[in-house]
């Protein structure tokens, strides 16, 4: 310690992080920046693999998968008649009047992303500007079948490089957390309703059908959620639907499981409450912390018996109800 | 490692230069430079009838000697990295909204040490002599009183702000960001062509500017001295806090921008990043017990010091536009409370208006006592019965303008208009005399930039950005607009104008 510096706190003067103040509409559209780059990801991830592996007998069936997931039914027949891969792609890579394409979460991205310009690293705006660019010149030629995986892949490219450039460069204070919990929700939203597809609707709700699910569907499913290698480490001798579902929502260890991504909320969740003194989080943790214990593997295998698709639809509607909580609790 | 002493970073050794400049013989470069001819008019790289400058002549023999393919692909290289990056500006018509770029020619403007001294000292008598002429006619009306300047120009002025009346801002400063638009004649000599003393933008390009010189031209720079320019926040900032109510030690600023539609959003950013301060519209703020706090995720925080980029009418619907969506409603009262600042304060409109330029020298003279250190442009006042006569006589020589609108719409420009043009503008002049000012048309001007037929001469202006808290800083250089269609006198930015890198040569 240099001579006159007679306590360690003039040392240190100024020179931890201060409590820098976030605008609360930031904080919102932080969370919602998360969620649009992240729902990119999932979108693709579904449209390739349904393109890919899941052209089965019924293909109609597999196609409509898509817009059933994303509660996109009634939309998706008022502009098409039939599911198939290219009236689906259409509707999703192409279609910037559907707000749930591509186009409507990077429009809506990029807008979140201008409004958080002087926050985000120049380096998260600059790939967010050419990823929009790249996705507004989707045309028509893209979603034919030779180009179909191309333009998946460049998406998932531009959603991953996303995820990177943030990990490496978004300064972590309270914005990140907002942004990492946004992005927690959307993915934990996002296996859910993957999931959900493969027992709503398509078999009857008892489980001898949930059994009958072939393993080509089952195949795809966890590709679609990058987890299908994961899986079969866990698993090598085969499918059995209470597995799937508890690696899908309750595993600690796949990065897109709706427990882990819920667990990580959670963590974010409580760093804001003690370090960043939002005690208004309060309520959001204390639904969090219910909706993370009925994940347990306990309570997800004893639903797969037929109440799977009910709990999967509560278990949305609480994911949508806490981003409400969050974004409650700056509201004035 | 070796003990005992620090490890030494690898770096590159500095050069002091490609070698001895090149000759020219009868002063006509050759390379990439080859054809550049800038006629009657001041080339700002060239410098007719000055002695070489050693500089000057290094960078010019660095550009002839880069092949004109290469520039291309350099001035390519920036084009896209600036759309990449979306700097740009939003041009708005009829109901689509277009994210254009401000076009970036890559080869620098140049102030050598003498010149820049120069304008920043004029910019700062300039500057000075603004917020005393404001002070003075929002409290005695002295320079009124004595006839210096038209009480009606000044009282009845669309920028006169009542509610100023007998309010002091601290260190009686107004103008806090200041852009002074000069222009050089064919003489060489600085003139200044307006004030910009409401919100200025154009900053953040002076900055981006030279940024990507640096990317895309960092080795014509090699070895020269270039006077920075990347102070800019922590002086703003500065200036910011100086003003902030004194009680508060550690001032909290903001930035208010009217929103991500506004043309400037991109500056706007800038602004708040440079400074390190939030970005917020007038929906974040709110004003309570007299005070002005913004709306944080932790509940309502202070707000000590506003710099607002939204114009005075829309600042409060409580004093100005009742309609305005954009502002903070009672942030008028608590700022005459003074428990915020505001900059630029309310009510500059009227200093920078195109009637009262004229008289700015006379408005130095009288309070400062000194001659202006940068002229004026010949200004002829059409209110006054001799200017119009001349103005009318000499029309088809004179520029002519609307002394309450800005962006270079509405303007005559005498020698490029036709008959029909002439007369039509005659006719308005005339119904309303006292709008217009004149000026001669000035042969401004010329730097070397990239065109489709090589480097070709083309009009440069300069502003320089002024900050005043306490006292007054300029940010060495300023934004170099450029007039890209050969022959066009209108830099405007809006009318398709360009910028450069400007260098102050240290």
């Amino acid at each position: 310690m240099g001579a006159g510096v007679t306590d360690m706190s003039d040392v240190i003067e100024g020179t931890r992080p201060q409590n820098v103040h976030l605008i609360a509409r930031h904080a919102e559209a932080t969370l919602w920046l998360a969620r649009y780059m992240e729902r990119i990801e999932n979108l693709a991830r579904i449209l390739d693999v349904t393109n890919t592996f899941a052209r089965d007998a019924d293909d109609t069936r597999n196609w409509l998968s898509i817009p059933r997931i994303n509660g996109d039914l009634e939309a998706f027949y008022k502009k098409h008649s039939a599911a198939t891969q290219r009236t689906v792609g259409e509707f999703y890579l192409l279609d910037a009047g559907n707000p749930t394409s591509v186009q409507g979460c990077i429009e809506a991205a990029k807008e979140n992303a201008r409004t958080l310009r002087a926050l985000i690293s120049t380096e998260m705006w600059l790939q967010i500007n050419v990823f929009h660019g790249r996705i507004r010149a989707l045309d028509s030629a893209m979603v034919t079948p030779e180009h179909f995986t191309a333009v998946c892949a460049m998406l998932k490219d531009g959603a991953q490089s996303h995820t990177g450039i943030t990990e490496g460069t978004f300064y972590r204070d309270q914005a990140w957390h907002f942004y990492m919990i946004g992005r927690y929700l959307e993915r934990a939203d996002q296996t859910t309703r993957l999931l959900d597809t493969r027992f709503h609707a398509l078999v009857p709700h008892h489980e001898a059908a949930d059994a009958d699910i072939d393993a080509g569907a089952w195949n795809a499913l966890l590709r679609a959620a990058a987890g299908y290698h994961a899986y079969r480490r866990e698993h090598p001798s085969g499918y059995e639907p209470r597995q799937v579902a508890c690696f899908l929502l309750s595993n600690t260890a796949f990065p897109r499981s709706a427990g882990l991504n819920l667990a990580q909320a959670e963590w974010h969740l409580t760093q804001l409450r003690s370090r960043y003194g939002l005690r208004r989080v309060g309520t959001a943790l204390e639904r969090l912390e219910e909706l993370n214990a009925g994940l347990s593997y306990e309570n997800v295998a004893r639903m797969v018996g037929g109440k799977l698709s009910p709990f999967l639809d509560a278990v949305q509607r609480e994911i949508g109800a806490l981003h409400g909580d969050i974004v409650a609790t700056f509201a004035d | 490692m070796q003990p005992g002493g620090a490890v030494q970073s690898q770096s590159q050794p500095a050069r002091a230069g490609t070698g001895p400049a090149a000759v020219f013989p009868g002063g006509v470069p050759l390379g990439s430079m080859q054809g550049y001819d800038p006629g009657p008019f001041f080339c700002e790289m060239m410098r007719q009838g000055e002695p070489p400058h050693p500089t000057l002549s290094l960078l010019i023999s660095r550009l002839a000697a880069l092949p004109i393919a290469s520039l291309r692909q350099r001035a390519a290289d920036a084009e896209r990295d600036l759309l990449e990056r979306g700097i740009t500006f939003t041009v708005y018509s009829d109901a689509t909204a277009i994210d254009r770029i401000l076009p970036f020619d890559l080869i620098p403007r140049v102030l050598t040490p003498a010149e820049w001294h120069h304008i920043e000292t004029g910019v700062i008598q300039r500057v000075k002599a603004l917020n005393m002429f404001l002070h003075d006619i929002y409290h005695g009306r002295k320079i009124l009183a004595d006839k210096v300047v038209p009480a009606e120009l000044v009282l009845k002025n669309g920028g006169y702000c009542d509610a100023m009346v007998g309010f002091d801002v601290p260190y009686k400063t107004y103008v806090h960001i200041c852009g002074t638009d000069i222009v050089r004649d064919e003489t060489g000599e600085f003139r200044v062509l307006e004030d910009n003393a409401r919100t200025p933008s154009g900053v953040a390009y002076v900055v981006e500017n030279r940024h990507m010189s640096l990317r895309v031209m960092s080795d014509l720079m090699t070895g020269l001295t270039v006077r920075g320019v990347d102070e800019y926040g922590l002086r703003l900032h500065n200036a910011m806090s100086d003003i902030a109510p004194p009680s508060v030690l550690d001032p909290q600023v903001v930035v208010l921008s009217p929103g991500i539609f506004n043309s400037a959003y991109f500056e706007h950013v800038f602004l708040a990043r440079e400074m390190g301060v939030p970005l917020v519209e007038g929906r974040d703020l709110v004003v309570e017990d007299g005070k002005v706090w913004m709306r944080t995720t932790a509940g309502l925080a202070a707000v000590h010091t506003i710099y607002r980029r939204i114009g005075d009418d829309f600042l409060d619907p409580d004093a100005f536009r009742p309609d305005s969506m954009l502002g903070v409603r009672g942030l008028i009262e608590a700022w005459r409370r003074g428990s915020v600042a505001i900059a630029n304060a309310v009510g500059t409109g009227v200093a920078d208006d195109k009637a009262i330029y004229a008289y700015m020298p006379r408005i130095i003279r009288y309070y400062l006592s000194e001659e202006p250190i940068l002229k004026n442009v010949d200004t002829r006042i059409c209110a006054e019965p001799d200017a119009l006569a001349y103005t009318l006589d000499h029309l088809h020589e004179l520029v002519v303008k609307p002394v309450a609108e800005s962006g270079g719409y509405g303007l005559l420009i005498g020698p490029h208009a036709s008959k029909a043009q002439l007369e039509e503008f005659r006719a308005r002049l005339k119904a309303d005399p006292s709008n217009y000012i004149s000026q001669p048309t000035l042969q401004l001007s010329v730097s070397p930039t990239l065109t489709d037929d090589g480097v070709r001469p083309r009009h440069v202006d300069l502003r320089p950005f002024a900050i005043t808290g306490k006292s007054t800083w300029v940010l060495p250089g300023g934004l170099t607009r450029v007039a890209l269609r050969q022959g066009t006198l209108v830099v405007n930015s809006s009318q398709g104008g360009g910028s450069k890198d400007t260098w102050v040569l240290a």
